[in-house]
């Protein structure tokens, strides 16, 4: 007889098999883990423990002198800091809003709509989950200048609004929306817009939101876009003046300070985000397999 | 499976074919085909060139291949290998890793499983500027560092190394990072694959004969949910290279001796200090070409066969 049972994932108690496991995650999750606190810690130090010898991890004086200096820094400079904020927010928000829009668009015609070629437009999505932007900057550079986008906001929001991913993970969403549903509406006379209005988005806001992250990440980091399509300072982005802060002047002494408020304000809108929306992107990792 | 008889003729015909579908999809794909794909299209064409940005590109057939293979030592010498290196270290690794991690805490309770997944998480947030500043400081040179702090208080060593500027260092700090922060998208995917499985399989197989949770992993878990291990390894292999940028911003383009170039650096380094667009173009293909390699491998380890 089989002695063993055989057993459950997402276990309800606390047994003492796990103890094993415990052993394996913790010290791993502690590697990866200390360099994130220390970015929580090295925006909030003073100049003498920056500093210190031998280093200090943990912050006993806690100031927000290293804030104070990046905005002083900033106005010293040419461009105000609001500007840099302002451009990111608005290209970070128009970019979030339109990408969801158009990918859910999308991901319901290729899902639920039958047209001809919508089979060969998923598989050319699925292959581009392979793509390396950084492999290809060069031609997409000559792209976005051919378009005249070069100095425009533009340059700073098309490029990024088709992320195959989001498109993926949320097609394979929306193929577990019943179909029944649609079809019932259908018979209510309710045209292909308020179907996807009214029964797709409803139905898939975990995908939804999970494609909401992966854009926002990819958009408030982004420094492509600043660097190579942009040569006007007024438009470009706050992770780009920050990338300028740690770069050019880290070497100085308030620099150092600087560089590490800076990351944690980088850093800090990801994991929040990411927090709440947490259970959300689980629920659609569910569904992310490639068949 | 529609049983569904329709009296409107219109909803039976919507069901067959559809226009709206193009309506829909056509946002998406134009800018799709704009920004990705004609991307990729002009990458190959500009690679048969001498393209300087300033003059037309110039048709010189397969040379920049050919001076790839033949003339470019630094490409062989150290960027080839050290991609290789670091894809087989930092992808395939990294994604054994993150499975052994997800596995380990979907056999956990949910509020410590949910804690561990965003903490390992967590280094997948932390591109670009943190991520640079954070290692920058931890790998500083003199014994202000953190990591030379350390070592010398264990008695490792006695002088502090200078870590971003030295050939010997460089490539396995890259690495050391790419790992770090390789608990991304997939390793997600994984996790919600694991917790999603099909009970009566374990108690099935358990019947069956296996007898430990290893053997369950490898009979049951992994078959089980291909598809997700095949997305896990897509984003993986994505991951790893796009990563690689990091050597350029620790310790500049091109790195001490060339000793973290991997190929996206290699790639910076001829398009955007020598404006050589035709050679990075060509270089670009030989990129792409390696993660199709990567992810057909993976296709066929966790390729569900298809009628076709």
């Amino acid at each position: 007889m089989a002695a063993y049972k055989g057993h459950r994932m997402n276990p309800d108690k606390f047994e003492k098999g796990q103890i094993k496991l415990y052993i394996f995650v913790i010290p791993l999750v502690l590697i990866t883990g200390l360099p994130i606190i220390f970015i929580l810690f090295h925006a909030f130090k003073p100049m003498e423990e920056l500093f210190a010898f031998p280093p200090k991890f943990i912050t006993t004086h806690p100031t927000l002198d290293n804030f104070r200096n990046l905005f002083k820094a900033s106005r010293s400079a040419g461009i105000p800091l609001s500007k840099y904020v302002f451009n990111s927010l608005l290209i970070t928000l128009v970019v979030v809003v339109s990408s969801i829009i158009i990918s859910s668009g999308c991901a319901y015609a290729l899902s639920k709509l039958k047209f001809r070629g919508r089979k060969t437009l998923f598989k050319i999505n699925q292959l581009a989950l392979m793509f390396v932007p950084v492999a290809v900057m060069i031609p997409r550079y000559l792209v976005v200048e051919k378009f005249g986008l070069v100095d425009t906001y533009w340059s700073q929001i098309l490029p990024l609004i088709p992320l195959p991913v989001a498109l993926f993970l949320l097609k394979q969403f929306i193929d577990e929306v019943p179909d029944e549903l649609i079809e019932a509406a259908y018979m209510d006379g309710a045209t292909e817009l308020h179907i996807f209005a009214k029964i797709v988005i409803p139905l898939s806001r975990p995908a939804l939101a999970t494609a909401a992250i992966l854009v926002f990440q990819q958009v408030w980091t982004n420094l492509e876009a600043s660097n190579y399509y942009i040569n006007d300072e007024s438009l470009k982005t706050l992770a780009f003046y920050m990338n300028t802060l740690t770069g050019a002047s880290s070497n100085t002494v308030s620099g150092q300070g600087i560089a590490a408020a800076a990351s944690l304000l980088m850093f800090l809108p990801n994991l929040i985000l990411f927090c709440i929306l947490q259970r959300h992107v689980m629920n659609t990792m569910a569904h992310s397999g490639i068949k | 499976m529609r049983q569904h008889h329709f009296k409107r003729g219109g909803v039976a015909r919507k069901s067959q074919f559809n226009k709206a579908g193009y309506g829909f999809s056509a946002p998406y794909y134009i800018l799709f085909a704009v920004f990705i794909l004609a991307p990729v299209v002009m990458a190959v064409a500009l690679s048969f060139t001498n393209f300087n940005t300033i003059q037309a590109p110039k048709l010189v057939g397969f040379l920049n291949y050919i001076n790839l293979i033949t003339s470019d030592d630094v490409f062989m010498q150290y960027v080839l290998p050290n991609t290789v290196k670091y894809a087989l270290i930092v992808g395939v690794g990294g994604y054994v890793l993150s499975f052994l991690l997800a596995w380990a805490l979907a056999n956990m309770t949910k509020v410590p499983r949910t804690i561990f997944a965003l903490i390992l998480y967590s280094p997948s947030m932390t591109t670009g500027v943190a991520m640079a500043v954070l290692w920058k400081i931890m790998f500083t040179g003199d014994q202000t560092g953190y990591l030379n702090s350390w070592l010398m208080d264990l008695g490792i060593i006695n002088e502090p190394i200078i870590w971003l500027t030295n050939a010997n260092y460089l490539l396995p700090i890259v690495i050391i990072i790419g790992l770090w922060s390789s608990m991304g998208v997939g390793f997600l995917s994984i996790l919600a694959g694991l917790l999603n499985q099909d009970e009566s399989l374990y108690e099935a197989a358990a019947i069956d004969g296996v007898k430990n949770r290893f053997q369950e992993m490898i009979y049951v878990t992994i078959p089980s949910m291909k598809p997700q291990m095949l997305f896990a390894a897509v984003m993986q292999i994505v991951g790893a290279f796009q990563n690689g940028q990091i050597a350029s911003l620790l310790a500049g383009n091109p790195t001490p001796g060339y000793s973290a170039q991997l190929i996206v650096n290699h790639i910076e380094d001829y398009g955007f200090i020598r404006y050589e667009m035709g050679y990075a173009a060509a270089v670009s293909v030989v990129l792409l070409l390696i993660v199709q390699i990567f992810s057909k491998i993976s296709q066929k380890l966790f390729g569900e066969r298809e009628g076709r």
